[in-house]
């Protein structure tokens, strides 16, 4: 099935689809253009939300409404984006977009209406900081049929009109007519572990080593902090385990067979059993070298590993930024006499 | 590693007392070794990493020898610019020893313009001086090797006479005596030679690496510079390649567990053709790798192969074990190799800017140039010529018990240097006179002293460090041959304070993480204790040891760095080692479960 304005198919995208697919989407689509496996799936693109917006907006206001808002008259605010996002959920979609979304979630399920799928928004703005606001967290798991798949995208969507969101926008007097939200839809893994991983060290920066963290079943239990998570530190060149931290693992996030997903004890003899193999953190350090390599700077990836095939799939994979600052900085300079720099053991400036 | 302080020092040496019935054996060593009161306001360790048990009175002129040219090389050679030489004191036969450190930063730049004449010229001839090292080594072998039997005749040989020599035999007992004490104390010069420098270029690349890459292990960075046939790898891999050999002449078969070098030895002498082509390449081996001792070479009964066959032959059955399950024990050279330039060039690429990359190549050129003497130089000094040195010390001890002096010939090694010359000149004169020596009346009781003066130090747990704690260790010489720093005294003290955690902490020096039971080996006699799966747990380990690493799961030790050869063994085994923990061997129990953490550096007691 061919991308369109509406539906971009993640072989089709890149991070430079960005603007139209989002930043979820786009590292997505450029993920699996590097030849590094993500479950399958497509983006409801923004032109999807523009059409939409302007379905709505054939009833009544939206952005002028909201680019009317002061940012501080907080009543206001509430109000305005409670009506506002249950006008957003309400709302049928234009038929050519639910044409389009629904052909793609049949073609993308194969069939089988019933096969789970993740809606998970994918904001277009640079800023991290709206993004966090504007539903970064909005992702909904093990969706199971296309009703709800539909209602999950326009969740999403409403998501922009989120108090928190509205607000920022409006202290920042971010013009309304550039807000726009794409959306990721596609297959659910059935992971039988997931965590994440940082392609350097989260305490000093280091960039020599890996950092995963994984627990058992689905992902979002680590992270959503619901679980203290097995912890190693893998060296990237050579991959040496220099840390391994088996924790007490109590609970899991598996499927309902009939949709979503419920936290349930783990079995009392997995508890502290780890939950990845050594084999396993060596197959997720050649894939986080491969997207490191791949995006040129370090990153931080959300991984799981099918419960059936035991195949490890990547979920997300972003920048970090954190420490990003002071790489500019070198740890030492080229002397024009190499010898010079024994110095710094022989000449007591340590 | 980080533990709170505790605000308080070490003892005092003046409040360290001789054990009550041992006041005469102490005294037997020199007065310049002994401590006095001005001692007390200085900082000093016990360097159990050369010397993890009591002194006997010639030994010490292992630690002699060694720091006077040690010394030499900093203070005077090289002139580094914040270190002098390091003085050593003995207590109950244990070696303690402080730095002294230059602080005053006029000294330290006006040692600096010496070091950098000097040090940085041997640094850009390396390669030559090296080489040159090498032949002086080989010729100071060659003239230790040369040494002329000792012989007291009846009469001078009648040649002597005729041919107008006109010194007699006795004389030759002292000048040989002169120059085996000559050429060990030359030894120690020719050891330290290159040693600081090349640790220096070592630890300036490991500091860019620290800083560079925060978490990288030790062993990564050793990994990057190690070379991969040192001379260290040699004796073990003569090992593997008689065992190889043994299989291949179908000759396997008769190297047991249980049967003596000996035995095999003697069966495979009647065996015909196999047997004798197989002692063939034994000989190979032998000459020159099996001179390698079973210590570090600095007590008289660390006996090396070639004198005692048994430590080579009893790993033989495993390595033939292992050859016949299809294993190739041949250590895959090229393959190392390549491994090696992945990590350089893995870790060269995670660098953030191209000025650290010009900087990291610099040095690590320089590491790689100063490496093969910093790993080479130990089969030469401490093992070979001081095999060969002790073996001309024990031909004394075997002519003196002959002469009566004392019962063994090994006892010869309960007097101190100074009085063996002083039985030689007894021994000598009473040739000359026609009379008895009055040695055997002298020496046979005060030996028996010694010896139980030593078994009592032994009992006895000595103070890893003594005096007031420097504020910080910035003694190059100090950080790099011992691996002390501030932080590892907190350590120490922190232990001391009688903590009740089942961790004990040390460097991380082979990651990887075993369980199984802890045999406490305090000697290389107790080797033979170990069982497969055991963890070791010892002072310290030395190359001669790498074989019973196919034994043990794990190693720890109390004293050592990543460089140190239980570290570099164990890498090379891929076993777990926990090295430089200060007090393993008296924390945990022989037989207690323990787990070795060696990415951490972390031993826990698990029961």
């Amino acid at each position: 099935m061919a991308s369109t304005a509406v539906i971009g198919w993640f072989a089709d995208i890149g991070l430079d689809d960005r603007p139209h697919v989002g930043g979820k989407g786009g590292s997505l689509g450029e993920l699996q253009r590097a030849g590094i496996a993500v479950p399958p799936g497509f983006v409801v693109k923004t032109g999807a939300f523009e059409r939409f917006i302007r379905a709505l907006e054939c009833h009544s206001p939206v952005r002028l409404r909201v680019a009317a808002l002061s940012g501080e008259d907080l009543a206001a605010t509430m109000a305005c984006c409670a009506e506002i996002r249950a006008r957003v959920e309400a709302e049928e979609l234009p038929a050519e977009v639910l044409d389009e979304v629904s052909a793609a979630h049949t073609a993308l399920c194969g069939g089988d209406s019933q096969t789970p799928v993740a809606v998970r928004s994918s904001a277009t703005t640079e800023d991290a900081v709206d993004a966090s606001f504007a539903g970064l967290q909005d992702t909904y798991l093990w969706v199971t049929n296309l009703i709800q798949t539909l209602q999950r995208v326009r969740a999403c969507w409403a998501s922009l009109y989120s108090v928190e969101s509205v607000t920022y926008r409006r202290r920042r007097g971010l013009p309304e007519e550039s807000v726009a939200m794409a959306v990721v839809v596609q297959k659910m893994v059935n992971a039988r572990t997931a965590g994440v991983m940082f392609t350097r060290s989260p305490i000093t920066g280091d960039r020599s080593v890996l950092t995963v963290e994984g627990s058992w079943g689905l992902g979002s239990a680590v992270v959503g902090g619901e679980v203290t998570p097995d912890r190693w530190v893998l060296g990237k060149v050579a991959g040496e385990i220099s840390v391994r931290e088996i924790s007490e693992k109590l609970v899991q996030h598996v499927p309902i067979a009939t949709g979503g997903i419920e936290t349930v004890a783990v079995a009392e003899n997995q508890r502290r059993a780890p939950c990845m193999s050594d084999e396993e953190l060596q197959a997720l350090r050649a894939v986080a070298r491969k997207v490191e390599r791949h995006y040129g700077r370090p990153q931080d990836i959300e991984w799981a590993v099918e419960q059936r095939t035991n195949s490890i799939l990547l979920l997300q994979s972003r920048p970090e930024t954190v420490w990003s600052a002071k790489e500019s900085i070198p740890v030492a300079r080229p002397a024009e006499n190499p010898l010079t720099h024994v110095m710094s053991i022989f000449g007591g400036k340590r | 590693m980080s533990t709170p302080v505790t605000p308080r020092g070490f003892p005092l040496p003046s409040s360290l007392k001789v054990v009550p019935g041992t006041e005469r054996a102490q005294a037997a060593y020199p007065y310049y070794m002994q401590f006095d009161e001005t001692d007390d306001k200085r900082f000093w360790f016990y360097n159990s990493m050369h010397f993890p048990e009591p002194m006997s009175a010639f030994d010490m002129v292992t630690a002699e020898a060694a720091y006077c040219a040690l010394g030499s090389s900093n203070t005077r050679v090289h002139s580094l610019p914040t270190t002098l030489g390091i003085d050593y004191r003995i207590i109950n036969g244990r070696v303690y020893i402080g730095g002294n450190a230059v602080t005053d930063p006029t000294e330290i730049a006006r040692r600096t313009e010496e070091f950098q004449k000097r040090a940085f010229y041997y640094y850009a001839n390396w390669e030559r001086l090296y080489a040159q090292w090498r032949q002086k080594m080989m010729q100071l072998i060659r003239d230790a090797q040369a040494l002329p039997k000792l012989e007291l005749p009846e009469f001078e040989p009648l040649a002597h006479v005729h041919a107008g020599r006109g010194v007699a035999s006795n004389h030759y007992l002292l000048e040989t005596y002169q120059k085996t004490l000559e050429g060990y104390f030359r030894m120690w010069h020719h050891h330290f030679e290159f040693l600081l420098l090349g640790y220096g270029a070592y630890l300036t690349f490991f500091g860019f690496c620290k800083k560079a890459f925060p978490e990288i292990t030790d062993q990564t960075i050793a990994r990057m510079v190690a070379g991969i046939e040192a001379e260290i790898f040699r004796p073990d891999d003569e090992l593997r390649r008689l065992a190889r050999r043994a299989v291949e002449l179908g000759v396997d078969e008769k190297f047991q567990q249980q049967v003596s070098a000996n035995d095999i030895i003697r069966t495979l002498q009647q065996l015909g053709e196999p047997g004798r082509a197989w002692l063939e390449e034994l000989e190979i081996s032998r000459d020159p790798w099996f001179n390698i001792n079973v210590g570090d070479g600095f007590y008289h009964y660390h006996r090396a192969w070639n004198d005692d066959l048994s430590m080579p032959f009893a790993c033989l059955p495993e390595y033939i074990r292992r050859v016949k399950s299809g294993e190739s024990l041949e250590r895959p050279i090229e393959r190392l190799q390549a491994e090696r330039q992945e990590l350089i060039e893995g870790y060269r690429e995670l660098l953030n800017t191209d000025e650290d990359r010009a900087a990291y190549d610099q040095m690590i050129a320089l590491a790689h140039r100063v490496f093969p003497y910093v790993e080479g130089h130990k089969f030469y000094c401490e093992h070979w010529y001081t095999n060969l040195f002790f073996n001309k010390i024990r031909e004394f001890g075997a002519l003196l018990s002959a002469h009566g002096f004392f019962p063994g010939t090994e006892d010869v090694f309960q007097l101190t240097r100074y009085e063996l010359e002083m039985a030689i000149i007894d021994l000598m004169t009473s040739w000359s006179n026609g009379s008895a020596p009055r040695g055997p009346s002298h020496w046979a009781k005060i030996v028996a002293e010694r010896r139980a003066a030593i078994a009592e130090w032994a009992k006895h747990v000595t103070p890893p460090a003594l005096g007031p704690v420097p504020d910080v260790i910035d003694d190059p010489a100090i950080v790099m041959l011992w691996g002390i720093t501030r932080e590892s005294l907190n350590t120490w003290l922190a232990a001391d304070s009688g903590t009740d955690s089942n961790e004990v902490r040390g460097f991380a020096a082979s990651s990887g993480v075993a369980e199984g039971p802890a045999r406490i080996v305090k000697s290389a006699d107790e080797i033979s204790r170990l069982k497969q799966g055991d963890i070791l747990v010892c002072q310290i380990t030395n190359p001669t040891w790498a074989p019973i690493f196919q034994t043990i799961v794990a190693a720890v030790s109390d004293i050592g760095g990543s460089m140190s050869h239980a570290a570099i063994v164990a890498r090379e085994y891929g076993l777990p080692a926990v090295v430089g923990t200060g007090n393993a061997t008296a924390r945990i129990k022989d037989g207690q479960r323990i787990r070795v953490d060696g990415g951490r550096g972390v031993v826990t007691i698990l029961e």
